[in-house]
């Protein structure tokens, strides 16, 4: 029995739990969570430039920008917004927030035209065909519009045109005639001009509520979107049933793991529990990876990482075989882990190496939970090559050459006479 | 080494069952297709935790309440306590829909764990089945020129074949039994295909070895070695695809209602992956290496 080894053995064995007892509950904390988990929306816009007027790079990096003002006016935590497949814009926002209110001011552009004369049509009464609108939103100045009181101390929009001139000269012109205010096609108001204003400012009335002029003025602030947005697809998923997939799936993942904790040290024992250990730094490892590289970790994205264990513990398997054809050939326990290990590890490494060309495939081509899904597959192969090859052969090699245990029956294996 | 029995020669009885079940799904496919998910098929799915188990007609009353009345067959109710409503709608709904549904729904079931909602408008249905097809496609082309390179083009080849007959049973099996086909079925799927894969490369693998231990003469010769091979890797085989079913049936049964038909995807796929490198992979290629050996020894079965 050489102690120093084996104290080298115990030594690892108390790093890779005391490591992960320690620290794994605050690096979890660190990990964002998919929008699956902990609720929220996920809006797929697609751009659609009108008629004639081609979709130009400058103009995507401003329509890119009018949506972040737009999303970042709903004070919603870290949103994520993208440009996918060159004509899409991707937006997720986790978490807990009226998500009607989101979608409508992300997606719609408050339209407000002011025209000085109107038609009737089928009964409402519509722009003048012939006329072109005085003012329109475009021309109020940014962050201006607030939401505040008419005289009669209704709710009412104040807004206030960058073109102050512009204003007065629609005023001075209308004086004691009607002007009338379009929102989105639908008129709004018609009023007559009491005086000129020079100071650019006017009150948009009209049997508001707080709330729905609150939306308008956010609207209106955030100014016109360069190309219209086509919602073409979305994903509403409530604050707790993230929460409750979250809780079922982890609960899951730890049953799985427990049983296959118990199978491998029935199966493979003191080297079973080698690999076991390994599956914890695995995990570990994993957690700390998501962490750092900031991966979202989403419901499909757990479940490839569920599978990364059975994948590890594959990798351990195969060696364990090896060694046990190896003892079977009448080999030395040392020797026998020492060449078992040496030829499996090309098996491993060509193994994972295709279904590593599988998960890379996948985030290629795939999106959203597919992509998840990947990044998960990826990098649970490539911690699973450091934990259940380097990790837990350095581990195996130690406890062997320690002298600790002899018969072969440790690690699983029987002697059953030497062949050739 | 015990006798055991011997599995390339009655490779025909495996042949023959594989090509049944896929035949069936086939049919099954052709004549009625997939039941699609809202991921390829344009609507919405609303998906309700209620809390409590699901009453169909309470449910139907409720979307009729919102404005949205629905048919009988459009509800399904799923879960592990039958406490999942799932819904689909052909229309896309909107936002102000969507709100409905919600206050609805936190108005009539008073211990909901809210919703999951999603809708797709035709184009991006479209556009999601095109890219699941290119993606399965692609990476077995890349794994085939992998193997090629790291083995021979024939050990690719039947590796491709035992990859595609796993996606083949899937599909099959979800065919056959109406199973809702949506964004996470391909992602199982691909999952399989990396996995089958897997499996098939340790047996490849070992084969390649004792090729160079023991180079074969005859047919015969080479047909020990397969049978050889097979049972040596026999153990793993078994043990790998234990502790991987392990982790897929419980997730299946304890984890989260959105993952459940990828995980039941996912079961088949690994049930199947097992099976195909065991007894597809390895016979097919043996038949077609062992094509330019003399024939050694009387084989039973007249070679195919």
């Amino acid at each position: 029995m050489r102690w120093g080894r084996f104290l080298g053995f115990l030594a690892i064995v108390c790093i890779i739990l005391g490591v992960t007892a320690g620290t794994s509950m605050n690096v979890w904390k660190t990990i964002r969570l998919g929008l699956d988990l902990q609720g929220g929306m996920d809006l797929l816009y697609k751009i659609e430039p009108p008629k004639g007027q081609a979709l130009t790079a400058a103009g995507k990096q401003a329509l890119l920008q009018a949506v972040q003002l737009r999303v970042n006016s709903l004070g919603v935590a870290s949103p994520v917004i993208e440009l996918e497949s060159g004509n899409q814009i991707r937006v997720e926002l986790a978490g807990n927030f009226n998500q009607q209110t989101a979608e409508r001011v992300i997606g719609q552009t408050a339209q407000l035209q002011i025209y000085g004369s109107v038609v009737q049509k089928n009964g409402k009464w519509v722009p003048d065909p012939k006329a072109k609108p005085l003012i329109t939103g475009a021309d109020i100045r940014p962050n201006s519009a607030q939401v505040g009181q008419d005289q009669y101390g209704n709710v009412a929009v104040d807004v206030e045109f960058k073109d102050k001139q512009k204003w007065a000269n629609i005023t001075k012109k209308y004086l004691h005639k009607p002007l009338y205010t379009f929102l989105n096609g639908q008129l709004l108001t018609a009023a007559n001009v009491n005086e000129e204003i020079p100071n650019g400012q006017t009150q948009l009335t009209g049997n508001f509520t707080v709330q729905n002029a609150t939306e308008l003025a956010k609207e209106l602030n955030a100014g016109a979107l360069p190309y219209p947005l086509k919602l073409v697809s979305s994903m509403n998923v409530g604050p707790t049933l993230g929460m409750v997939s979250l809780r079922a799936t982890l609960w899951a993942g730890l049953a799985a793991v427990a049983l296959i904790f118990i199978f491998m040290l029935m199966v493979y024992r003191l080297a079973g529990l080698v690999a076991d250990l390994a599956l914890v730094a695995y995990g570990y490892l994993t957690l700390i990876t998501f962490s750092g590289m900031h991966v979202v970790l989403t419901l499909s994205g757990l479940a490839a990482l569920v599978l990364g264990v059975g994948m590890a513990v594959d990798a351990n398997i195969i060696t364990y075989e090896r060694v046990k054809d190896e003892v079977r050939a009448g080999k030395s326990l040392q020797s026998a882990v020492i060449s078992g290990n040496k030829r499996a590890l090309r098996t491993i490494v060509d193994a994972n190496a295709t279904t590593f060309i599988a998960g890379a495939v996948m985030y290629w081509f795939g999106e959203g939970d597919i992509r998840g899904f990947a990044v998960a597959l990826m990098i649970s192969i490539v911690i699973s090559m450091l934990t259940a090859v380097l990790l837990s052969r350095a581990m195996l090699l130690l406890l062997t050459r320690s002298g600790a245990v002899r018969r072969p029956w440790w690690y699983g294996a029987k002697r059953e006479g030497v062949k050739a | 080494m015990k006798v055991h029995f011997d599995i390339v020669r009655r490779r025909h009885w495996f042949f023959g069952l594989s090509l049944a079940i896929t035949v069936v799904g086939l049919i099954v496919w052709a004549t009625m297709g997939f039941n699609l998910g809202t991921d390829f098929k344009a609507g919405s799915r609303v998906q309700m935790d209620l809390g409590q188990p699901v009453d169909i007609a309470q449910v139907r009353s409720m979307m009729n309440d919102a404005g949205l009345p629905v048919g009988q067959d459009a509800i399904t109710v799923a879960g592990a306590n039958k406490q999942t409503a799932v819904v689909r709608f052909p229309q896309v709904l909107t936002q102000a829909q969507v709100a409905t549904i919600n206050r609805l729904e936190k108005q009539r079931f008073p211990n909901q764990h809210g919703s999951s909602i999603s809708t797709v408008s035709p184009f991006v249905a479209q556009e999601t089945s095109r890219k699941a097809v290119w993606a399965v496609l692609l990476a077995s082309l890349f794994i085939v020129a992998y193997l090629a390179v790291r083995f021979e083009y024939r050990f690719a080849i039947a590796a491709i074949i035992a990859l595609l007959h796993d996606a083949f049973i899937v599909i099959s099996v979800f065919a056959m039994f109406r199973l809702e086909v949506d964004l996470t079925f391909v992602a199982a799927v691909l999952t399989i295909v990396g996995y089958s894969i897997n499996d098939t490369i340790v047996i490849f693998d070992r084969i390649r070895e004792n090729l160079k231990l023991t180079p074969p003469k005859t047919y015969h010769d080479l047909q020990e070695l397969v049978n050889r091979s097979l049972w040596q890797t026999m153990t793993r085989s078994i043990n790998t695809v234990v502790t991987v079913l392990i982790a897929a049936v419980m997730l299946y049964l304890f984890g989260g209602q959105s993952i459940h038909n990828f995980t039941l995807a996912l079961i088949v796929g690994l049930v199947s992956g097992a099976y195909s490198s065991i007894f597809i992979a390895s016979p097919i290629w043996l038949v077609w290496r062992g094509r330019g050996l003399p024939r050694g020894e009387a084989e039973g079965v007249p070679g195919a």
